[in-house]
């Protein structure tokens, strides 16, 4: 059986160590704070705040205290606020160690696509543009087929890039891969999937 | 030198002026300087270009001003929760730079500071690198990015001193304080003003020397996405 949501979300918490500040990212990147267990990781939200706590309780919500997807959150007894500039000046200066992002297409030399799809709406690329480029390590959490079925891991991104040749390590429904010279490399499958199954989704060399 | 201004309508006033350059601070909805931008509706400014890192909702934020057809161009990093951005955009009524966001933030950081540009690895092997500068620090490739000077700041902010000092309030700070310093001209909307010596001097988030002048008013704070959990049962 593939992992699902909450299982991709739990393999990705095991990338985290103790004593990390990192970045989560919209969708299922979300929950890898549900599986964080005993780890003291600090989250940064990229609008302003390291720290970051779970969401209030109905009635408790403040208007001034959202995180970067504009949700009402709460604060912890490390929180620490700051401007953007600042904010993004710790993510350029490479002081937070992890990032943890979804997409639509990684290739395999790391290459990243998450941001626009050409003749479709655009809304823009938020933080992750910087996020991508300054971050110690990026670990994209994603399904490894879109929903026609088609590989998301790849020779070359179709889409335009949110960044070049940044992905450290890829988490999918499938398994774990690693962006290594020449193309990827299997780290692990998820249980019940055989390496065969993962090769036979996967479009990008495998090394 | 007085600071003070009874209103949004006489701080701007002899301020706005057609096919001028706003930065204006706030993230989503949160910490959007709203009265400021009603008082820049009523004036009926044209043409303008704002740099915001968001274009509001239809009805709130920089959205209002985009339904009087006031806004000419925007530098933005997210703009997807406007319907009627979108729609002008797509017609070609309405001009937009994507910015990435701490880019966004560091040309307004730097234009404050009299930075005219900084070399920057977000972005490089984009569409955002296209027609910029390449230089290598290192062995590795960064693009030029320049700082922004705009005509006009507008902030919000949570307090200020009667000479300008400034402290905001949780993640409302976000932009504010870099928008503020990259105005040829700041004004500030605070929910209270207080008397010198009353604001810790330790505790200053922007010093009053960015801020030129302050209203106090009373504000709506509009919440984008209200998420709340369930109490655990007792």
């Amino acid at each position: 059986m593939p992992w699902d949501r909450n299982q991709m979300a739990a393999r990705a918490a095991q990338e985290l160590e103790d004593g990390m500040y990192v970045n989560l990212g919209i969708g299922i990147p979300t929950l890898v704070a549900n599986y964080v267990g005993d780890k003291d990781i600090t989250l940064q939200s990229e609008n302003g705040m390291l720290g970051m706590g779970p969401f209030p309780y109905e009635g408790e919500e403040d208007p001034d205290l959202i995180n970067a997807g504009k949700q009402t959150i709460t604060e912890l007894n490390r929180t620490a606020y700051f401007d953007s500039a600042t904010s993004f000046g710790m993510i350029r200066g490479g002081k937070i160690a992890a990032a943890i992002l979804g997409a639509m297409e990684v290739a395999e030399n790391g290459d990243l696509a998450n941001w626009m799809i050409p003749g479709k709406l655009v809304k823009g690329m938020g933080g992750a543009m910087d996020l991508v480029a300054g971050v110690g390590r990026v670990i994209v959490v994603m399904d490894h087929t879109n929903k026609h079925g088609d590989s998301k891991l790849l020779k070359e991104c179709t889409l335009p890039l949110t960044g070049k040749g940044v992905v450290d390590r890829i988490i999918t429904n499938l398994g774990v891969l690693d962006v290594v010279d020449g193309g990827l490399k299997i780290v692990e499958t998820a249980e019940g999937v055989t390496e065969q199954e993962l090769r036979d989704a996967t479009q990008a060399t495998l090394v | 030198m007085k600071k003070i201004y009874g209103s949004a309508a006489e701080a701007l006033d002899g301020l706005l002026f057609d096919g001028m350059f706003i930065a204006a601070g706030g993230f989503g909805l949160c910490g959007i300087p709203e009265l400021l931008l009603d008082a820049i509706k009523d004036a009926g400014t044209k043409d303008l270009t704002f740099a915001s890192n968001n274009a509001g909702v239809d009805d709130f934020g920089i959205g209002i001003l985009l339904q009087t057809r006031q806004v000419k161009k925007m530098i933005s990093s997210y703009v997807g929760e406007n319907a009627e951005f979108m729609r002008q955009y797509l017609s070609g009524e309405l001009e937009l730079e994507f910015n990435p966001q701490g880019t966004l933030a560091e040309r307004m950081r730097a234009g404050g500071c009299g930075i005219p540009g900084f070399y920057t690895k977000t972005g490089v092997g984009t569409v955002i690198a296209d027609g910029k500068e390449h230089k290598d620090f290192n062995g590795e490739t960064y693009i030029m990015e320049e700082g922004i000077f705009a005509d006009l700041a507008i902030v919000k902010a949570w307090k200020a001193d009667e000479t300008g000092n400034l402290i905001f309030r949780k993640t409302a700070r976000n932009f504010n304080p870099p928008a503020a310093m990259c105005g040829k001209t700041c004004v500030v909307e605070v929910e209270e003003i207080v008397a010198k010596g009353e604001l810790d001097p330790d505790n200053i988030h922007l010093p009053g020397i960015y801020v030129h002048r302050i209203i106090q008013g009373e504000h709506e704070k509009r919440i984008e996405q209200r998420t709340t959990r369930k109490r655990e049962d007792a």
